[in-house]
Protein backbone atom coordinates (compact mmCIF):
# COMPACT_ATOMS: atom_id res chain seq x y z
CA UNK A 1 0.00 0.00 0.00
CA UNK A 2 2.82 2.45 0.52
CA UNK A 3 4.47 1.04 -2.09
CA UNK A 4 1.38 1.71 -4.08
CA UNK A 5 0.85 5.07 -2.98
CA UNK A 6 4.44 6.37 -3.23
CA UNK A 7 3.94 5.55 -7.15
CA UNK A 8 1.45 7.09 -7.28
CA UNK A 9 2.89 10.34 -6.02
CA UNK A 10 5.28 9.85 -8.42
CA UNK A 11 5.58 12.16 -11.45
CA UNK A 12 3.97 13.41 -14.02
CA UNK A 13 0.78 12.58 -11.79
CA UNK A 14 2.43 13.79 -8.16
CA UNK A 15 5.69 15.36 -6.75
CA UNK A 16 8.65 13.25 -4.56
CA UNK A 17 7.96 11.63 -1.28
CA UNK A 18 9.51 13.75 1.54
CA UNK A 19 9.80 11.50 5.06
CA UNK A 20 9.20 14.10 7.63
CA UNK A 21 8.94 12.20 11.01
CA UNK A 22 10.28 8.39 12.10
CA UNK A 23 7.22 6.92 13.43
CA UNK A 24 8.53 3.77 13.91
CA UNK A 25 12.25 2.38 14.59
CA UNK A 26 13.16 -0.86 12.59
CA UNK A 27 13.36 -2.18 16.26
CA UNK A 28 9.95 -0.85 16.86
CA UNK A 29 8.77 -2.85 13.65
CA UNK A 30 10.39 -6.36 15.00
CA UNK A 31 8.83 -5.97 18.44
CA UNK A 32 5.37 -5.27 16.56
CA UNK A 33 5.90 -7.93 14.23
CA UNK A 34 7.10 -10.16 17.11
CA UNK A 35 3.70 -9.33 19.28
CA UNK A 36 1.26 -9.95 16.06
CA UNK A 37 2.78 -13.08 15.56
CA UNK A 38 1.74 -14.02 19.25
CA UNK A 39 -1.85 -12.74 19.09
CA UNK A 40 -2.70 -14.50 15.81
CA UNK A 41 -1.52 -17.74 17.36
CA UNK A 42 -3.11 -16.90 20.78
CA UNK A 43 -6.73 -15.64 18.37
CA UNK A 44 -6.06 -19.18 16.45
CA UNK A 45 -5.11 -21.60 19.33
CA UNK A 46 -2.08 -22.40 17.67
CA UNK A 47 -0.47 -22.65 14.06
CA UNK A 48 -2.66 -25.11 12.66
CA UNK A 49 -4.48 -24.77 9.36
CA UNK A 50 -3.03 -21.25 9.35
CA UNK A 51 -1.52 -19.82 5.42
CA UNK A 52 -0.21 -16.31 5.10
CA UNK A 53 -0.34 -14.61 2.22
CA UNK A 54 1.73 -11.11 1.79
CA UNK A 55 -0.16 -8.43 -0.59
CA UNK A 56 1.72 -7.59 -3.48
CA UNK A 57 3.63 -5.78 -2.51
CA UNK A 58 4.31 -4.19 0.68
CA UNK A 59 2.98 -6.96 2.59
CA UNK A 60 5.28 -10.15 1.05
CA UNK A 61 8.28 -9.05 3.45
CA UNK A 62 6.15 -8.88 6.53
CA UNK A 63 4.47 -12.06 5.87
CA UNK A 64 7.62 -13.60 5.66
CA UNK A 65 8.60 -12.02 9.32
CA UNK A 66 5.76 -12.87 10.80
CA UNK A 67 6.03 -16.94 9.37
CA UNK A 68 9.53 -16.72 10.86
CA UNK A 69 8.49 -15.75 14.33
CA UNK A 70 5.69 -17.94 13.94
CA UNK A 71 8.34 -20.74 13.65
CA UNK A 72 10.48 -19.59 16.31
CA UNK A 73 7.63 -19.40 18.79
CA UNK A 74 5.56 -22.51 18.10
CA UNK A 75 8.05 -24.56 16.21
CA UNK A 76 5.88 -25.31 13.22
CA UNK A 77 6.11 -23.93 9.26
CA UNK A 78 3.54 -22.25 8.09
CA UNK A 79 2.88 -21.91 4.42
CA UNK A 80 3.57 -18.22 2.87
CA UNK A 81 2.44 -17.12 -0.25
CA UNK A 82 1.91 -13.25 -1.83
CA UNK A 83 -1.28 -12.23 -3.50
CA UNK A 84 -1.62 -9.58 -6.16
CA UNK A 85 -5.17 -8.10 -6.17
CA UNK A 86 -4.65 -5.67 -8.77
CA UNK A 87 -7.21 -7.31 -11.62
CA UNK A 88 -9.92 -7.21 -8.57
CA UNK A 89 -9.51 -3.27 -8.08
CA UNK A 90 -12.50 -0.91 -8.28
CA UNK A 91 -10.85 1.64 -10.08
CA UNK A 92 -9.96 0.45 -12.99
CA UNK A 93 -10.45 3.63 -15.44
CA UNK A 94 -9.70 5.85 -13.13
CA UNK A 95 -6.57 5.47 -13.26
CA UNK A 96 -3.54 3.23 -15.02
CA UNK A 97 -3.89 -0.66 -13.14
CA UNK A 98 -1.27 -2.43 -13.69
CA UNK A 99 -0.32 -6.02 -12.40
CA UNK A 100 2.70 -5.64 -9.67
CA UNK A 101 4.03 -9.25 -9.18
CA UNK A 102 3.84 -12.70 -8.76
CA UNK A 103 0.80 -14.41 -7.05
CA UNK A 104 1.69 -17.41 -5.51
CA UNK A 105 -0.94 -19.20 -3.14
CA UNK A 106 1.15 -21.85 -1.43
CA UNK A 107 -1.88 -25.06 -2.43
CA UNK A 108 -5.90 -24.89 -1.79
CA UNK A 109 -6.99 -21.95 0.65
CA UNK A 110 -10.05 -24.22 1.30
CA UNK A 111 -10.53 -25.09 5.05
CA UNK A 112 -7.44 -22.91 5.99
CA UNK A 113 -7.94 -19.49 8.30
CA UNK A 114 -5.72 -16.83 5.93
CA UNK A 115 -3.98 -14.11 7.20
CA UNK A 116 -3.78 -11.83 4.65
CA UNK A 117 -1.03 -9.10 5.59
CA UNK A 118 -0.08 -5.85 4.32
CA UNK A 119 2.37 -2.67 5.42
CA UNK A 120 -0.23 -0.29 5.31
CA UNK A 121 -4.20 0.01 6.21
CA UNK A 122 -5.67 3.14 4.24
CA UNK A 123 -9.33 3.29 2.52
CA UNK A 124 -9.09 -0.61 2.69
CA UNK A 125 -10.20 -1.05 -1.21
CA UNK A 126 -7.04 -3.08 -1.50
CA UNK A 127 -8.12 -5.50 1.32
CA UNK A 128 -11.49 -5.30 -0.65
CA UNK A 129 -9.51 -6.52 -3.55
CA UNK A 130 -7.81 -9.16 -2.20
CA UNK A 131 -10.50 -10.36 -0.28
CA UNK A 132 -12.61 -11.39 -3.75
CA UNK A 133 -9.20 -12.92 -4.80
CA UNK A 134 -8.77 -14.98 -2.63
CA UNK A 135 -11.81 -16.66 -3.45
CA UNK A 136 -10.97 -17.65 -6.94
CA UNK A 137 -8.36 -20.11 -5.34
CA UNK A 138 -10.98 -21.92 -2.87
CA UNK A 139 -13.01 -20.72 0.02
CA UNK A 140 -11.42 -20.03 3.30
CA UNK A 141 -12.62 -21.56 6.80
CA UNK A 142 -11.53 -17.46 8.32
CA UNK A 143 -9.95 -14.23 6.68
CA UNK A 144 -7.82 -12.31 8.82
CA UNK A 145 -5.84 -8.85 8.53
CA UNK A 146 -2.59 -7.89 9.80
CA UNK A 147 -1.17 -4.84 9.19
CA UNK A 148 1.52 -2.56 10.32
CA UNK A 149 0.47 0.89 10.50
CA UNK A 150 -3.15 1.49 10.42
CA UNK A 151 -3.52 5.06 9.30
CA UNK A 152 -7.46 5.14 9.81
CA UNK A 153 -9.33 6.97 6.76
CA UNK A 154 -11.52 3.62 5.56
CA UNK A 155 -14.03 4.01 2.62
CA UNK A 156 -15.33 0.41 3.10
CA UNK A 157 -16.00 -1.61 6.67
CA UNK A 158 -13.34 -3.11 7.11
CA UNK A 159 -10.98 -3.22 9.90
CA UNK A 160 -7.80 -5.28 10.90
CA UNK A 161 -7.30 -7.89 13.52
CA UNK A 162 -3.98 -7.64 14.04
CA UNK A 163 -2.28 -4.30 13.98
CA UNK A 164 1.65 -3.13 14.86
CA UNK A 165 0.97 0.62 15.29
CA UNK A 166 -2.30 2.64 14.83
CA UNK A 167 -0.83 6.36 13.44
CA UNK A 168 -3.74 8.90 12.80
CA UNK A 169 -3.34 10.87 9.60
CA UNK A 170 -4.37 13.26 7.43
CA UNK A 171 -5.32 12.21 3.95
CA UNK A 172 -2.50 14.22 1.92
CA UNK A 173 0.49 12.73 3.81
CA UNK A 174 2.02 9.60 3.57
CA UNK A 175 3.14 6.66 5.40
CA UNK A 176 5.92 4.55 4.32
CA UNK A 177 7.50 1.17 5.33
CA UNK A 178 10.87 0.64 4.56
CA UNK A 179 13.42 -1.50 5.81
CA UNK A 180 14.65 0.99 8.33
CA UNK A 181 11.30 1.58 9.81
CA UNK A 182 8.27 3.73 9.03
CA UNK A 183 8.37 7.15 7.74
CA UNK A 184 5.63 9.85 8.33
CA UNK A 185 5.74 12.46 5.29
CA UNK A 186 4.42 14.57 2.46
CA UNK A 187 4.49 14.42 -0.96
CA UNK A 188 5.98 17.87 -2.56
CA UNK B 1 4.84 2.51 -20.36
CA UNK B 2 3.55 3.44 -23.49
CA UNK B 3 -0.08 3.10 -24.43
CA UNK B 4 -1.55 1.08 -27.02
CA UNK B 5 -4.89 2.05 -28.85
CA UNK B 6 -4.77 -1.03 -31.30
CA UNK B 7 -3.20 -3.94 -31.90
CA UNK B 8 -3.15 -3.87 -35.85
CA UNK B 9 0.22 -5.08 -36.31
CA UNK B 10 3.71 -6.43 -35.10
CA UNK B 11 5.45 -3.42 -37.24
CA UNK B 12 4.11 -0.78 -34.63
CA UNK B 13 5.13 -2.68 -31.44
CA UNK B 14 8.97 -1.77 -30.09
CA UNK B 15 10.85 -4.43 -28.01
CA UNK B 16 9.71 -3.04 -24.81
CA UNK B 17 6.08 -3.19 -25.74
CA UNK B 18 6.47 -6.37 -26.64
CA UNK B 19 8.02 -7.39 -23.31
CA UNK B 20 5.71 -5.25 -21.11
CA UNK B 21 3.16 -7.38 -22.99
CA UNK B 22 5.09 -11.02 -22.46
CA UNK B 23 5.27 -9.81 -18.54
CA UNK B 24 1.62 -8.84 -18.20
CA UNK B 25 1.04 -12.03 -20.00
CA UNK B 26 2.88 -14.16 -16.98
CA UNK B 27 -0.32 -12.52 -14.88
CA UNK B 28 -2.76 -14.03 -16.65
CA UNK B 29 -0.93 -17.29 -17.21
CA UNK B 30 -1.47 -16.89 -13.17
CA UNK B 31 -5.33 -16.16 -13.25
CA UNK B 32 -5.89 -19.01 -15.42
CA UNK B 33 -4.26 -21.45 -13.47
CA UNK B 34 -6.65 -20.76 -10.58
CA UNK B 35 -9.68 -22.76 -9.46
CA UNK B 36 -11.64 -20.10 -10.64
CA UNK B 37 -9.47 -18.67 -13.46
CA UNK B 38 -11.87 -15.73 -13.86
CA UNK B 39 -11.15 -11.82 -12.88
CA UNK B 40 -13.55 -8.98 -13.18
CA UNK B 41 -11.00 -6.48 -14.62
CA UNK B 42 -13.02 -5.81 -17.97
CA UNK B 43 -16.55 -5.64 -15.92
CA UNK B 44 -18.83 -3.65 -18.19
CA UNK B 45 -16.63 -3.70 -21.49
CA UNK B 46 -18.52 -5.03 -24.27
CA UNK B 47 -16.26 -6.29 -27.40
CA UNK B 48 -17.43 -7.36 -30.72
CA UNK B 49 -16.19 -9.77 -32.62
CA UNK B 50 -16.22 -9.65 -36.23
CA UNK B 51 -14.63 -12.57 -38.36
CA UNK B 52 -15.23 -12.95 -41.83
CA UNK B 53 -13.24 -15.36 -42.02
CA UNK B 54 -13.49 -19.14 -40.84
CA UNK B 55 -11.70 -19.49 -37.52
CA UNK B 56 -11.58 -22.07 -34.67
CA UNK B 57 -8.61 -21.58 -32.05
CA UNK B 58 -8.27 -17.80 -32.73
CA UNK B 59 -12.05 -17.07 -31.92
CA UNK B 60 -12.37 -19.56 -28.95
CA UNK B 61 -9.06 -18.40 -27.41
CA UNK B 62 -10.28 -14.89 -27.80
CA UNK B 63 -13.71 -15.90 -26.45
CA UNK B 64 -12.13 -17.69 -23.51
CA UNK B 65 -9.43 -14.63 -22.83
CA UNK B 66 -12.57 -12.31 -22.96
CA UNK B 67 -14.78 -14.13 -20.22
CA UNK B 68 -12.10 -14.66 -18.26
CA UNK B 69 -11.54 -11.24 -18.13
CA UNK B 70 -15.91 -10.52 -17.25
CA UNK B 71 -15.97 -8.52 -20.58
CA UNK B 72 -19.40 -8.86 -22.41
CA UNK B 73 -19.21 -10.55 -26.09
CA UNK B 74 -21.54 -8.81 -28.70
CA UNK B 75 -21.22 -12.19 -31.79
CA UNK B 76 -21.27 -11.65 -34.91
CA UNK B 77 -21.45 -13.87 -37.77
CA UNK B 78 -20.65 -13.25 -41.38
CA UNK B 79 -23.35 -16.19 -42.53
CA UNK B 80 -26.58 -14.77 -40.68
CA UNK B 81 -25.54 -11.38 -40.57
CA UNK B 82 -26.99 -8.03 -42.76
CA UNK B 83 -23.67 -8.94 -44.71
CA UNK B 84 -25.34 -11.64 -47.02
CA UNK B 85 -27.42 -8.90 -47.70
CA UNK B 86 -24.78 -6.48 -48.90
CA UNK B 87 -23.83 -4.54 -45.81
CA UNK B 88 -20.52 -3.24 -46.68
CA UNK B 89 -18.03 -3.40 -44.07
CA UNK B 90 -17.66 0.01 -43.11
CA UNK B 91 -21.46 0.07 -42.30
CA UNK B 92 -21.34 -2.78 -40.15
CA UNK B 93 -18.32 -1.51 -38.17
CA UNK B 94 -20.66 1.86 -37.56
CA UNK B 95 -23.69 -0.11 -36.95
CA UNK B 96 -21.77 -1.81 -34.28
CA UNK B 97 -19.98 1.00 -32.75
CA UNK B 98 -23.19 2.85 -32.66
CA UNK B 99 -24.32 -0.36 -30.01
CA UNK B 100 -21.93 1.32 -27.85
CA UNK B 101 -18.88 -1.45 -28.11
CA UNK B 102 -15.09 -0.53 -26.52
CA UNK B 103 -13.33 -3.30 -28.59
CA UNK B 104 -13.33 -4.72 -31.98
CA UNK B 105 -11.65 -8.13 -32.41
CA UNK B 106 -11.52 -8.51 -36.33
CA UNK B 107 -10.44 -11.19 -38.91
CA UNK B 108 -10.80 -10.31 -42.30
CA UNK B 109 -9.38 -11.76 -45.69
CA UNK B 110 -8.19 -8.29 -47.23
CA UNK B 111 -4.93 -7.01 -45.94
CA UNK B 112 -5.11 -3.67 -44.16
CA UNK B 113 -8.84 -4.20 -43.23
CA UNK B 114 -8.40 -3.55 -39.02
CA UNK B 115 -6.41 -0.40 -39.99
CA UNK B 116 -9.39 0.66 -42.05
CA UNK B 117 -11.91 -0.01 -38.89
CA UNK B 118 -9.67 2.12 -36.89
CA UNK B 119 -10.89 5.20 -39.04
CA UNK B 120 -14.37 4.43 -38.70
CA UNK B 121 -14.98 3.61 -34.88
CA UNK B 122 -13.46 5.18 -31.50
CA UNK B 123 -13.45 1.33 -30.33
CA UNK B 124 -10.06 -0.54 -29.52
CA UNK B 125 -9.43 -2.54 -32.89
CA UNK B 126 -7.85 -5.87 -32.70
CA UNK B 127 -6.26 -7.78 -36.25
CA UNK B 128 -7.00 -11.29 -35.43
CA UNK B 129 -5.69 -11.83 -38.81
CA UNK B 130 -5.79 -9.92 -41.93
CA UNK B 131 -4.94 -11.84 -45.24
CA UNK B 132 -1.92 -12.26 -46.15
CA UNK B 133 -0.43 -9.72 -43.56
CA UNK B 134 -0.77 -9.88 -40.16
CA UNK B 135 -1.69 -12.13 -36.94
CA UNK B 136 -0.33 -9.90 -34.08
CA UNK B 137 -1.42 -12.43 -31.06
CA UNK B 138 -0.24 -15.44 -32.46
CA UNK B 139 3.25 -14.03 -32.95
CA UNK B 140 2.91 -12.82 -29.42
CA UNK B 141 2.19 -16.20 -28.31
CA UNK B 142 4.57 -17.90 -30.03
CA UNK B 143 6.93 -15.28 -28.25
CA UNK B 144 5.97 -16.01 -25.06
CA UNK B 145 6.01 -19.71 -25.28
CA UNK B 146 9.81 -19.56 -26.83
CA UNK B 147 10.83 -17.56 -23.96
CA UNK B 148 9.05 -19.68 -21.78
CA UNK B 149 11.31 -22.46 -22.67
CA UNK B 150 14.53 -20.61 -24.40
CA UNK B 151 14.91 -17.75 -21.39
CA UNK B 152 16.50 -14.61 -23.96
CA UNK B 153 15.67 -14.79 -27.60
CA UNK B 154 18.88 -12.73 -28.47
CA UNK B 155 21.49 -14.40 -30.58
CA UNK B 156 18.43 -17.41 -31.06
CA UNK B 157 18.25 -18.90 -34.14
CA UNK B 158 14.31 -19.39 -35.65
CA UNK B 159 13.43 -21.23 -39.23
CA UNK B 160 10.59 -20.55 -40.53
CA UNK B 161 9.37 -23.27 -42.88
CA UNK B 162 6.94 -23.79 -45.30
CA UNK B 163 3.92 -21.79 -47.33
CA UNK B 164 5.88 -18.43 -46.23
CA UNK B 165 3.80 -16.02 -48.96
CA UNK B 166 0.63 -17.40 -48.15
CA UNK B 167 1.32 -16.60 -44.01
CA UNK B 168 0.58 -14.31 -42.12
CA UNK B 169 1.63 -15.82 -39.45
CA UNK B 170 5.27 -16.39 -40.96
CA UNK B 171 5.48 -12.43 -41.88
CA UNK B 172 4.02 -11.38 -38.30
CA UNK B 173 6.71 -13.96 -36.40
CA UNK B 174 9.72 -12.65 -38.25
CA UNK B 175 8.40 -8.72 -37.34
CA UNK B 176 8.26 -10.24 -33.98
CA UNK B 177 11.00 -12.59 -33.69
CA UNK B 178 13.92 -10.28 -34.93
CA UNK B 179 12.30 -7.39 -33.06
CA UNK B 180 13.40 -9.78 -30.13
CA UNK B 181 17.14 -10.29 -30.98
CA UNK B 182 16.54 -13.71 -32.92
CA UNK B 183 17.63 -14.41 -36.34
CA UNK B 184 15.23 -15.24 -38.50
CA UNK B 185 16.09 -17.92 -41.62
CA UNK B 186 12.67 -18.35 -44.31
CA UNK B 187 12.95 -21.56 -45.43
CA UNK B 188 10.78 -22.56 -48.43
CA UNK B 189 10.68 -23.38 -52.04
CA UNK B 190 10.94 -20.41 -54.64
CA UNK B 191 7.10 -20.91 -55.19
CA UNK B 192 6.29 -20.27 -51.28
CA UNK B 193 8.04 -17.14 -50.96
CA UNK B 194 6.74 -13.68 -51.14
CA UNK B 195 8.08 -12.26 -55.03
CA UNK B 196 10.56 -9.87 -53.00
CA UNK B 197 11.75 -9.77 -49.34
CA UNK B 198 13.23 -6.85 -49.49
CA UNK B 199 13.46 -5.00 -46.14
CA UNK B 200 13.05 -7.81 -44.33
CA UNK B 201 14.80 -9.22 -41.31
CA UNK B 202 15.34 -12.47 -42.43
CA UNK B 203 17.44 -14.35 -44.23
CA UNK B 204 16.60 -17.01 -46.69
CA UNK B 205 17.14 -20.75 -48.01
CA UNK B 206 15.81 -23.54 -49.66
CA UNK B 207 17.00 -25.94 -48.03
CA UNK B 208 16.13 -27.16 -44.58
CA UNK B 209 18.83 -29.62 -43.87
CA UNK B 210 21.23 -27.12 -44.16
CA UNK B 211 19.86 -25.06 -40.84
CA UNK B 212 18.36 -28.23 -39.17
CA UNK B 213 21.53 -28.38 -37.12
CA UNK B 214 21.86 -25.08 -36.08
CA UNK B 215 18.32 -23.74 -35.08
CA UNK B 216 16.87 -23.29 -31.51
CA UNK B 217 12.81 -23.18 -32.85
CA UNK B 218 11.75 -25.12 -35.91
CA UNK B 219 8.44 -23.27 -36.35
CA UNK B 220 6.70 -24.93 -39.53
CA UNK B 221 3.65 -23.13 -41.16
CA UNK B 222 0.57 -25.06 -42.27
CA UNK B 223 0.27 -26.12 -46.12
CA UNK B 224 -2.87 -24.70 -47.20
CA UNK B 225 -3.83 -27.82 -48.82
CA UNK B 226 -6.82 -25.48 -50.83
CA UNK B 227 -4.19 -23.70 -52.67
CA UNK B 228 -2.53 -27.49 -54.10
CA UNK B 229 -4.76 -26.61 -57.10
CA UNK B 230 -2.50 -23.72 -57.84
CA UNK B 231 0.22 -26.55 -57.72
CA UNK B 232 2.53 -24.66 -55.82
CA UNK B 233 4.27 -27.51 -54.81
CA UNK B 234 4.72 -30.75 -57.32
CA UNK B 235 3.14 -33.10 -54.80
CA UNK B 236 2.60 -32.97 -51.28
CA UNK B 237 4.69 -36.35 -50.88
CA UNK B 238 7.44 -34.63 -52.30
CA UNK B 239 7.09 -31.11 -50.47
CA UNK B 240 7.19 -33.64 -47.16
CA UNK B 241 10.39 -35.04 -48.11
CA UNK B 242 12.15 -32.00 -48.84
CA UNK B 243 10.38 -29.08 -46.49
CA UNK B 244 8.63 -31.22 -44.36
CA UNK B 245 9.79 -32.02 -40.24
CA UNK B 246 10.03 -35.36 -41.11
CA UNK B 247 11.59 -38.04 -38.14
CA UNK B 248 14.98 -38.25 -39.17
CA UNK B 249 15.55 -34.27 -39.49
CA UNK B 250 13.81 -34.16 -36.08
CA UNK B 251 16.58 -36.22 -34.79
CA UNK B 252 19.38 -33.92 -36.34
CA UNK B 253 17.63 -30.63 -33.87
CA UNK B 254 19.61 -29.60 -31.27
CA UNK B 255 18.18 -31.09 -28.11
CA UNK B 256 16.70 -28.71 -26.44
CA UNK B 257 14.96 -26.88 -29.82
CA UNK B 258 11.89 -26.38 -29.50
CA UNK B 259 9.23 -27.29 -32.26
CA UNK B 260 6.11 -25.06 -33.25
CA UNK B 261 3.18 -24.56 -35.50
CA UNK B 262 0.55 -22.51 -35.59
CA UNK B 263 -2.40 -25.07 -36.06
CA UNK B 264 -4.00 -26.59 -37.21
CA UNK B 265 -1.72 -29.20 -38.28
CA UNK B 266 -1.77 -31.52 -41.40
CA UNK B 267 0.44 -34.27 -40.34
CA UNK B 268 2.46 -36.45 -42.75
CA UNK B 269 2.88 -32.72 -44.72
CA UNK B 270 4.75 -30.30 -43.02
CA UNK B 271 5.46 -32.58 -39.78
CA UNK B 272 5.56 -36.70 -39.56
CA UNK B 273 2.93 -37.75 -37.41
CA UNK B 274 4.69 -38.87 -34.94
CA UNK B 275 7.47 -35.54 -34.36
CA UNK B 276 4.43 -33.76 -33.54
CA UNK B 277 3.81 -35.81 -30.55
CA UNK B 278 7.47 -35.79 -29.25
CA UNK B 279 8.51 -33.53 -26.11
CA UNK B 280 9.86 -30.73 -27.02
CA UNK B 281 6.93 -30.28 -29.55
CA UNK B 282 4.99 -27.60 -27.67
CA UNK B 283 2.27 -27.22 -30.31
CA UNK B 284 -0.91 -27.83 -27.49
CA UNK B 285 0.84 -24.94 -25.28
CA UNK B 286 1.06 -22.37 -27.76
CA UNK B 287 -2.75 -23.09 -27.99
CA UNK B 288 -2.89 -22.68 -23.80
CA UNK B 289 -0.56 -19.77 -24.11
CA UNK B 290 -2.93 -18.09 -26.86
CA UNK B 291 -5.62 -17.25 -24.15
CA UNK B 292 -3.24 -15.33 -21.44
CA UNK B 293 -1.55 -13.63 -24.07
CA UNK B 294 -4.76 -12.65 -25.48
CA UNK B 295 -6.23 -11.63 -22.64
CA UNK B 296 -2.89 -9.26 -21.82
CA UNK B 297 -4.09 -7.95 -25.01
CA UNK B 298 -7.60 -7.31 -23.94
CA UNK B 299 -6.75 -5.68 -20.91
CA UNK B 300 -3.79 -3.55 -22.14
CA UNK B 301 -6.52 -2.28 -24.60
CA UNK B 302 -9.28 -1.95 -22.71
CA UNK B 303 -8.66 -2.03 -19.20
CA UNK B 304 -5.35 -0.62 -17.75
CA UNK B 305 -5.92 2.60 -18.41
CA UNK B 306 -2.45 3.32 -19.22
CA UNK B 307 -4.16 5.63 -22.03
CA UNK B 308 -4.85 7.98 -18.68
CA UNK B 309 -1.10 8.53 -18.27
CA UNK B 310 -0.46 9.55 -21.31
CA UNK B 311 -3.17 12.41 -21.32
CA UNK B 312 -1.77 13.62 -18.34
CA UNK B 313 1.76 13.51 -19.57
CA UNK B 314 0.31 15.33 -22.05
CA UNK B 315 -1.10 18.13 -20.09
CA UNK B 316 2.02 18.50 -18.11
Amino acid sequence: MAERERRLAAPPSGGEFQARTRVMTSDDVSRAVRRMAHEILERNHGADDLMIVGLQTGGVDLSRRLADDIREIEGSEVPVGSLDATMHRDDFGLRPVMPEAATEIPGDPSGKVIVLVDDVLYTGRTVRAALDAIHSYGRPQAIQLAVMVDRGHRELPIRPDFVGKNLPTRRDELVDVHDAGVDLGDVS
Amino acid sequence: MSAMRHLLSMADLDRDDIEQLLNLTESFTEVSARQIPKVPALRGKTIAWLFYEDSTRTRLSFETAAKRLSADSMNFSVSSSSVNKGESLRDTVETISAMGVDGIVVRHSGAGAPHRITQWTDACVVNAGDGWHQHPTQSLLDLYTATRHLGDLDGRRIAIVGDIKHSRVARSNAIGFAKMGAEVTFVAPQTLLPPSLEGWPVKVTHDLDEVIEDIDICYLLRMQLERQEQSVVPTLREFHEEYGLTAARASRLKDDALIMHPGPMNRGVEIAGEVADRPNAVITEQVTNGIAVRMAVLYLLLGSGLDLVDERADVA
